[in-house]
């Protein structure tokens, strides 16, 4: 027998069929899979009472009166950018310092987090933190959280109601306003290095009509208006991702070649698949427009992204903050005291570059410090 | 007039006009827009600093990228034939494989490395293994309990995805080292992904022609009784094919996790099943089981890629470009039903019965 034939001989049957021992394989491959989906279940609550929770479902606290009751529903765990932002709040609302959270994770789903609002609301917390996913469908579970006189306070994406007593206050980020400093940051530079020439810029895009690629672009069109030799040749969405990213670069390098000046790219996953079609090319990162290189934009200032612009690989990284568990404590230690919080805060975000001669811009006539990137800095960072 | 009735009976003769189809829309476009009519099609080399003298065109582009959807459309070729159901959990379990891999590579918790925790074919044999657990369970499920196909592969659809996660500490693991990152990028001047789809295409292929093995998957989707009781394994037979499922897609996981260099487990493989499954439908085989083209799936999974390519090349918007790759799906599927099929048939026949009459 060859080889080939051994193979066919194994599909063929040498006896005729079993009836018997079919039926028993069968109830023994029955039995096993109950085994395993008791067990998964079985594994899934262990995970949820232990310590070293993932969240993936509501924990279950004790609600003791010392301690402050914290509801919090957030979105998911999709990016960096949102795990960190998880990470930083999980450690501010700790039982050291006096907070009972109970964290649920919905898992890309408002429906999700509707249903935790309301189990909030009848375990009777005393604040309800939100994440939305969406900005719409608010209204009934908040107005039912506001009947029980718990406040709510919305951070990162924003909400649309009608009745704007229904949330007490809103902390975020002010996309529009990283937009901004990264572009007057991009023309400090081109003037300071006399850079006289049309710069041609492709705008790699986050999620369309997510918060963060509305504001982003729309920052970037607008200077593209004041600055008369800047022109947009091409504007596509790579959906937050590396691998995307990466796709639309290599077609945009197979289109327009070297006639690329500069990437704007919306967040650092999508730099680092830009960075990597660039170079793959043959192509060369960098600040010297002038002698072919493309210079990269980028956002978040992830640990990633900021190592890349240690590298001097990405020019400029505007920092989206993610650490919103010091400023959410701060905000619930004023209203637990009695004072009053403002109606919508912009938290504070930061601006990194490799390079140090651009120190201050001007952005809304209000100077902004551009950070001269350091791996200290890189390694003090929280996330 | 024979040879081309001769062509026309090809099996593959529909799926290669669906292609060509598709590449003759970039020559009219750079013909209308007055540069060379062929510059899609343009090979050239270019020299880089990172990995020496490389392709480099639109041609090479759609061969590369359309790597992944073509090694899963070979597992999902052999699914759909032995079981008469589709596989929907393989994007899933190449985001899983994937994970489970950089997790290995990486040391469990660790979010970024330059280093390897264990060495690269380790790792590698992990997403291997894994996906071949994955595809046991799936097979265990369809040959052994008889469960739907659909409902069976639905646990993993939904499934795998978390349990990468979890595997992964819920962190996106960043494996930067240059001997994994070779698994995506370029073999001398070839793209690394390129040869290994080949690898898989002729292994497979050389085992078909080999073995009646394709044989006996066609005629446990025929008739999986009738198969028995002509001394078949069909449940082995099934199994097995879900296995083969599993083991592509674990290696159409690597591949996509390697070109990225990391285990981005909430988007590596996202909707890839549902490109699969329409390959194996636009080269030609009936979703409903029984005779295969292995050959027709895989030119479905480059047409696949070649639409989107020509999109992007067009200025179409990714957002937008949906919508036109809906259009031309249902164009080429819509050629290559049995009732227009007919209906073309009926429509020569009586044109050569008229000219009959007048002769």
């Amino acid at each position: 027998m060859t080889g080939w034939q051994e193979i066919e001989a194994a599909f063929i049957k040498k006896t005729h069929f079993n009836r018997k021992r079919q039926s028993s394989f069968c109830f023994v491959v029955c039995v096993f899979f109950i085994v395993a989906a008791i067990s998964l279940v079985l594994s899934g609550c262990g995970q949820t009472d232990g310590p070293d929770t993932d969240g993936k479902k509501t924990d279950k606290v004790q609600i003791t009166d010392e301690k402050i009751t914290v509801g919090l529903s957030q979105i998911g765990s999709e990016s960096d950018w949102r795990m960190a932002s998880t990470a930083s709040v999980r450690s501010a609302f700790s039982s050291a310092a006096g907070y009972d959270l109970i964290f649920d994770d919905a898992q890309q789903k408002q429906e999700n987090q509707l249903k935790a609002i309301r189990e909030f609301i009848d375990q009777g917390v005393d604040y309800i933190i939100l994440d939305p996913i969406v900005e719409t469908g608010w209204d009934s579970v908040l107005s039912e959280a506001k009947e029980a006189g718990i406040p709510v306070i919305v951070y990162d994406r924003r909400i649309e109601v009608d009745d704007d007593s229904l949330y007490t206050c809103w902390i975020g980020s002010d996309f529009k306003l990283e937009g901004e400093r990264a572009c007057v940051w991009l023309q400090e530079y081109l003037e300071s290095s006399g850079v006289d020439r049309n710069i041609n810029i492709v705008d790699m895009q986050g999620t369309p009509g997510a918060s963060a690629q509305i504001g982003r672009t729309a920052a970037l069109e607008e200077a593209v208006m004041l600055n008369k030799n800047w022109r947009i040749i091409a504007q596509d969405t790579g959906d937050f991702t590396t691998a995307k990213g990466k796709e639309v670069m290599v077609d945009w390098l197979t289109k327009y070649g070297s006639d690329i000046n500069v990437v704007y790219a919306e967040n650092d996953n999508m730099a680092y698949g830009a960075i990597e079609a660039i170079e793959a090319r043959g192509y060369k990162v960098g600040l010297d427009i002038d002698n072919g290189e493309f210079m990269v934009v980028s956002f978040d200032s992830s640990h990633n992204g900021l190592q890349l612009t240690l590298n001097g690989k990405i020019a400029v990284n505007t920092e989206c903050n993610p650490l919103y568990g010091p400023r959410l404590t701060e905000i619930i230690q004023t209203l637990e005291s009695g004072g009053s919080v403002e109606k919508e805060t912009y938290i504070e975000e930061e601006q990194f570059s490799g390079i140090s001669y651009i120190g201050t811009i001007q952005v809304r006539n209000h100077p902004y410090t551009v950070t001269h990137l350091t791996e200290n800095i890189i390694s003090d960072r929280q996330y | 007039m024979k040879t081309w009735n001769k062509i026309k009976s090809w099996p593959l003769f529909l799926p290669v006009v669906a292609l060509i189809l598709v590449m003759a829309v970039n020559i009219i476009y750079d013909a209308a827009t007055g540069s060379n009519p062929f510059s899609f099609f343009m090979i050239s080399l270019r020299n880089t600093t990172t990995s020496g003298t490389i392709l480099y065109g639109r041609i090479i582009d759609i061969i590369n990228r359309g790597s992944e959807v073509a090694i899963l459309a070979i597992g999902m070729t052999l699914v759909v034939s032995a079981s008469a159901g589709t596989d929907i959990s393989v994007g899933s379990v190449m985001s899983l494989c994937a994970s489970f891999m950089c997790m290995m590579l990486a040391g469990y918790g660790v979010s970024s490395t330059t280093t390897l925790a264990v060495p690269l074919i380790i790792g590698l044999l992990c997403a291997v293994v894994m996906g071949l657990v994955c595809g046991a369970f799936n097979g265990t499920l369809v040959a052994h309990l008889s469960i739907q196909p659909m409902v069976a592969t639905l646990i993993l659809y939904s499934a795998a995805r978390a349990i990468g996660l979890l595997l992964c500490n819920d962190l996106i693991v960043y494996v930067r080292n240059p001997s994994f990152a070779f698994i995506g990028a370029f073999a001398g001047p070839i793209p690394t992904p390129i040869i290994i789809t080949a690898i898989c295409i002729i292994v497979v292929s050389l085992v078909l022609k080999k073995t009646a093995l394709g044989m006996y998957i066609q005629s446990v989707g025929i008739n999986a009784k009738a198969s028995r009781i002509a001394g078949l394994n069909s449940k082995l037979l099934i199994f097995l094919a879900y296995m083969l499922c599993g083991l592509f897609a674990a290696i159409a996981g690597i591949v996509a996790s390697s070109r990225i260099t990391s285990a981005d487990s909430n988007n590596i493989g996202l909707y890839l099943e549902m490109d699969a499954i329409l390959s194996v439908a636009l080269g030609g085989n009936s979703l409903g089981g029984g005779k295969f083209n292995l050959a027709g799936s895989i030119i479905g999974a480059y047409t696949i890629q070649a639409i989107t390519t020509t999109l992007y090349a067009l200025g179409v918007s990714s957002i937008q470009a949906p919508v036109f790759k809906a259009v031309i799906v249902i164009l080429i599927v819509v050629i290559e039903a049995p009732p227009f099929k007919a209906f073309l048939r009926r429509q020569s026949a009586a044109r050569a019965a008229a000219k009959g009459v007048r002769a």
